[in-house]
C-alpha cells in the first residue's frame, strides 16, 4: 500500500504496517532534553526505578545558560548531575548551543530516524528528513528509561514548492508566507511535508522552515532527501541512516502548491506568527534588533548580517543583539571576523543561549519597547513585558533595520 | 479516574498559549506550589487567586498551544483543576495533560464563566446550563493512563 514517509517511519519504528490514525509504541532513536524540560524528565525517571538508555540520551542546557539565577543553577545542576551520573550524551556550557542546532550539526538527525525532544520546536530536523516530534517532559523521562513511546501516526499536509525564490528571499520568507495560509493551528497534529523545488532552498533555510512548522501547530515536518541534505550530513552524521520518501500516491490529507517566485520579503507583526505582512506595508520604529535562536542564529545568517553592517552603524536609539545558535556557530564568526564586524558596527555579540528569544533574559524588552527579531514567536510578552511587541522577519531585514532605526530593507540603505 | 466529575466553570477564550499559562520567567522551578499562583497572570491578574480546587476549564480553540513546557499543565493541575474541556487542543498540551493525569476533553460548548458543568465519563457526555454535549471518547490505553493518575504510574503498572 501507499504510505507517506511519516507512515513508513512510524511502520519501521513500530514493527508494524500503520497508517495515519493509528497509535502505534514507536522506538525512538534519540531523546533530547534542554535545562528547562530535563528536571522534570529526570523526576520522572527517577521515579521509573529503572536503567537509563544512555546512548539514545542527549541533554543540552540552553534556556536559561549560562544560569541567570539561583534556581536556574539548580535546574542546570540537575540535568548536568543526571547527565554524568548516566554518561548519557551532554553537551555543557562552551561546547553546545541550542538544543536543535546542536541536535542537528553534531550528527543526530539523520533522514529516517525517529527523535523525541522535550522542547516545541523539535520539529526542525525534518530539514534533515528526520520525523522529530516534541514531547512532554514526563514522557522524555520515560524515554530515557524504556527508549519508547506512544504517538499517534499524523496525516500529511504537502506543500508543493514551485519557482525560484526571487532575490533575497529567504526561507523565513517562505515559512511566513506559508504560515499566513495555513494559519496557527492549521496543521495541528499533522506532518508538513516539503517537496518541489526545495533545490532552491539551503539547508539552514530548510531549517527555518522546518523550525517554524510549530507555528501551524505541526506535529513534525519532513523535506525530501536531496544532495544538498547528504552535502550537510557527511562528516558529522553519527551512525547509518535510511532515506525515505512518500510514494506518490500516498495519501495526503491536503496538498497546499506554493509559488516561492511570488513571495516577497515578509515580516510576522504581534502577537501572532501567522499575523504576515509584507515588509513595505510596515516601517515601526524600533528598540531592540535581535538575530539568533534556533530559527535564524547559524552562521549564514551571521554572515549576511554582516554583510549588511558592515562600514555602517546602528542607529543610535537601537541595540542590535546577535546570539549564535551555538558555539560551532561562535567559534566560525570568530573566525571569518564577523564578531569584528558586528561589535564595530555598534551591535552586541554574545555567547551562545535561547537567552532574550523566549523573554528568558540577556534582551528582555521593557514596557512598550518594540524588538525586531529573527526568531519564531511573537507572542504577547513572549520577550519581555506584556505590552512590549516583536516581529518576526529574517535575519537581513532585522540587520538593516538596525540600521534604519525602524524596520526596513537592506535596499533602503 | 472518578466515572463521573462536576464542578464549577471558568471560561477562557481561543489560542490560550502556554506563555499565557504560565510565562517564561517562572520555569526556574517545577514545583506546582509555586507555579499555580502565576496562572495567567499577564491577562488577568486576579483569576488565580478566583480558581478553587475542582473547577473545570472550559476554553476555546487551539489550547496549550505554544512550547512543549509541561509547566503549563502543572500550573493547572497545582490549581486543583480537575478537567479541562476545549474546542481543540495543541498536541504536546494533550500528552501533557494525559501523562499528568487530567482529563481533557475535546468539545465545543458555550458555557458562562461559573456555572455548573457535570462530567459522565462512562456516557461521554456534559451537561451544563443549557445543554447535553457528547463527546469523542479516548482509545482505551489513553483512558488507561489517565485512570492510572498519569503516565509514570501506568508505566509502572504495565511494565513497560
Ligand atoms: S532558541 Fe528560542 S525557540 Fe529555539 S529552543 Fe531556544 S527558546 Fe525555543
Amino acid at each position: 500500500m501507499s504510505k507517506t514517509a511519516v507512515e513508513k517511519i512510524f511502520s519501521e519504528k513500530s514493527g508494524n504496517d500503520v497508517k495515519a490514525g493509528d497509535y502505534v509504541m514507536a522506538n525512538v532513536d534519540y531523546v533530547m532534553v534542554n535545562d528547562i524540560t530535563g528536571p522534570i524528565a529526570v523526576d520522572a525517571f527517577n521515579k521509573l526505578n529503572m536503567e537509563a538508555k544512555s546512548d539514545k540520551i542527549i541533554i543540552i542546557p540552553d534556556h536559561f545558560v549560562p544560569p541567570k539565577d539561583v534556581n536556574s543553577a539548580i535546574q542546570y545542576k540537575t540535568v548536568k548531575d543526571f547527565a554524568l551520573k548516566y554518561n548519557t550524551n551532554f553537551y555543557d556550557i562552551g561546547k553546545g548551543g541550542v538544543c536543535h542546532q546542536v541536535m542537528m550539526e553534531k550528527g543526530y538527525a539523520a533522514p529516517g530516524r525517529l527523535i523525541a525532544g522535550a522542547d516545541s520546536h523539535t520539529n526542525t530536523y525534518g530539514a534533515l528528513s528526520a520525523i522529530s516530534l516534541g514531547i512532554g517532559s514526563t514522557e522524555a523521562g520515560v524515554i530515557f528509561a524504556t527508549g519508547k513511546m506512544w504517538f499517534k501516526v499524523p496525516e500529511t499536509y504537502k506543500i508543493n514548492l514551485i519557482g525560484k525564490p526571487k532575490e533575497g528571499i529567504e526561507g523565513k520568507d517562505i515559512i511566513l508566507h506559508i504560515l499566513s495560509k495555513i494559519k496557527n493551528d492549521g496543521a495541528a497534529y499533522k506532518c508538513m511535508e516539503f517537496t518541489g523545488d526545495i533545490k532552491y532552498i539551503d539547508i539552514n533555510e530548510r531549517m527555518t522552515m522546518a523550525n517554524m512548522t510549530t507555528e501551524a501547530g505541526a506535529k513534525c515536518s519532513f523535506f525530501d532527501t536531496d544532495e544538498k541534505t547528504i552535502e550537510y550530513l557527511n562528516n558529522r552524521v553519527i551512525g547509518d541512516y535510511r532515506i525515505i520518501k512518500s510514494d506518490d500516491d500516498a495519501n495526503f490529507e491536503k496538498i497546499f502548491n506554493i509559488n516561492m517566485d511570488e513571495i516577497e520579503n515578509s515580516i510576522a507583526i504581534p502577537n501572532s506568527p501567522d499575523n504576515v505582512k509584507l515588509i513595505s506595508e510596515v516601517d515601526t520604529k524600533i528598540d531592540q534588533a535581535y538575530i539568533g535562536s534556533c530559527t535564524n542564529g547559524r552562521i549564514e545568517d551571521i554572515r549576511k548580517a554582516a554583510l549588511i553592517l558592515k562600514n555602517h552603524k546602528i542607529n543610535k536609539n537601537v541595540r542590535l543583539m546577535v546570539v549564535p545558535a551555538s558555539q560551532e556557530v561562535y567559534n566560525q564568526a570568530l573566525k571569518e571576523g564577523l564578531i569584528d564586524i558586528i561589535v564595530e558596527a555598534g551591535g552586541y555579540f554574545s555567547g551562545t543561549t535561547c537567552g532574550a528569544c523566549l523573554g528568558g533574559y540577556m534582551g528582555v524588552l521593557g514596557p512598550d519597547e518594540i524588538c525586531v527579531s529573527s526568531t519564531n514567536r511573537n507572542f504577547i510578552g513572549r520577550m519581555g513585558d506584556k505590552s512590549s511587541k516583536v516581529y518576526l522577519a529574517n535575519p537581513k531585514i532585522v540587520a538593516a533595520s538596525s540600521i534604519l532605526g525602524r524596520i526596513g530593507t537592506p535596499e533602503e540603505i | 479516574m472518578l466515572n463521573k466529575i462536576e464542578g464549577r466553570i471558568i471560561v477562557l477564550g481561543d489560542n490560550v498559549d502556554t506563555d499565557q499559562i504560565i510565562p517564561a520567567k517562572y520555569l526556574n522551578t517545577s514545583d506546582p506550589e509555586k507555579l499555580a499562583p502565576h496562572f495567567m497572570e499577564n491577562e488577568y491578574p486576579d483569576l488565580a487567586k478566583t480558581i478553587k480546587k475542582g473547577d473545570i476549564i472550559v476554553a476555546g480553540k487551539n489550547f496549550g498551544s505554544g512550547s512543549s513546557r509541561e509547566h503549563a499543565v502543572i500550573t493547572i493541575k497545582g490549581l486543583g483543576v480537575s478537567c479541562i474541556i476545549a474546542e481543540s487542543f495543541a498536541r504536546i498540551f494533550f500528552r501533557n495533560g494525559i501523562n499528568n493525569g487530567i482529563p481533557l476533553i475535546e468539545a465545543k460548548i458555550n458555557a458562562e464563566n461559573f456555572g455548573n458543568i457535570k462530567i459522565d465519563f462512562d456516557k461521554s457526555t456534559i451537561t451544563y446550563g443549557s445543554g447535553i454535549e457528547h463527546f469523542n471518547r479516548y482509545p482505551e490505553f489513553l483512558g488507561k493512563i489517565i485512570e492510572k493518575g498519569g503516565l509514570i504510574n501506568y508505566v509502572v503498572s504495565e511494565k513497560w
